[in-house]
């Protein structure tokens, strides 16, 4: 019962997020300057700190909590430059991490 | 039957497509392994449809955490999609009830697939652009079923498979990266991330950074604008 009212607070939330813009900004007929610029603007930021996030629990002490998240961004990142391609760049980045984690840093 | 857009809306998610179905297919079998079925799958795939938020659900099920923080999270997690919707505000405006699908379905990758402004002559836009979100989001319910499904059949070892989330983010990062024309916003990113994460060390760094990374770029709003007009 508890995670049908966990699943319900995520689904409404995440709903709100996306209809803010059109329930604060929806009546007007223009659209801010500054409003304009952050929408440019953030996105490329929002998504640095959100790899940051997904990077939240390594602990620079423990090589094994680091080591192979860093070499796995950094084929995602040789992989993409190369090819530009998105399925390519995930699935070997995803693939070498968990081998790394799998069979090299048990 | 809108054949055009149908056709030309598929043809433009295919890399979605793509990656849908294996992030998908890792959200089904992560929620899997943490003993949920096919139905919980199906459900939270088509009423929440947000990537990193279900991954970071599957922290919240089966725990005792409150209804308050889980939406606080939400919210904060989420937030960066509040930014999405501004480019779109007349659009859906005009698409009535299917313009509140296009809200509720603006994902990280539906968002950049609807702002290519490059569709051939005589396609119905709204059109076009609603059978885009309707097939990113079939592509994401389809994956997470058939994930949980295979997990149920095939178990095999997942660890580190989690980490397509993170590959995610690094390429659309990367795809944002290289086609921006400052890349001030990109530092201002990493540093406030890597600061806030130093100072409140867990999950909760996530608003405290948006919030320095939205007053830092308003701060240099001046001179970002400037320097991208040259």
């Amino acid at each position: 019962m508890h995670d049908i009212l966990i699943v319900s607070v995520v689904a409404l939330c995440t709903f709100i997020t996306r209809a803010a813009p059109f329930v604060f900004f929806g009546s007007n007929k223009e659209i801010s300057p500054t409003i304009k610029y952050l929408g440019t603007y953030l996105p490329n930021a929002v998504m640095a700190i959100l790899i940051i996030y997904c990077l939240k629990s390594v602990n620079l002490t423990i090589p094994a909590t680091f080591i192979p998240q860093f070499i796995s961004i950094v084929v995602v990142v040789i992989l993409h430059l190369w090819k530009r391609n998105t399925l390519l760049s995930i699935l070997g980045g995803t693939l070498c991490h968990m081998v790394l984690l799998q069979f090299i840093f048990i | 039957m809108k054949t055009k857009e149908l056709a030309y809306a598929f043809q433009k998610t295919i890399p979605v497509l793509l990656g849908y179905i294996v992030l998908g297919m890792a959200f089904g079998i992560l929620l899997n392994e943490a003993g949920y079925g096919v139905l919980w799958a199906f459900a939270i795939s088509t009423l929440v449809y947000a990537g990193s938020m279900q991954f970071a659900l599957l922290s919240f099920i089966g725990t005792p955490i409150s209804l308050l923080s889980t939406g606080i999270m939400t919210l904060s997690i989420n937030s960066r999609h509040i930014f999405y919707g501004l480019s779109f505000i007349e659009v859906f405006k005009k698409m009535k009830i299917k313009g509140i699908y296009m809200i509720f379905s603006l994902t990280d990758e539906t968002y950049p697939l609807l702002c290519m402004d490059d569709y051939p002559e005589g396609v119905n836009k709204e059109q076009y652009m609603f059978y885009i979100a309707l097939f990113n989001h079939l592509y994401w319910i389809t994956g997470s079923v058939i994930g949980n499904l295979v997990g149920n059949i095939v178990p095999f070892d997942t660890t580190g498979m989690d980490f397509a989330m993170t590959a995610l983010f690094v390429v659309i990062f990367l795809e944002q990266y290289l086609s921006a024309k400052s890349k001030l916003p990109a530092y201002i990113g990493i540093s406030s991330g890597i600061v806030c994460l130093l100072i409140f060390k867990t999950d909760s760094f996530l608003l405290p950074a948006l919030i320095q990374t939205v007053l830092i770029l308003l701060s240099c709003k001046q001179y970002i604008s400037e320097r991208s007009e040259q």
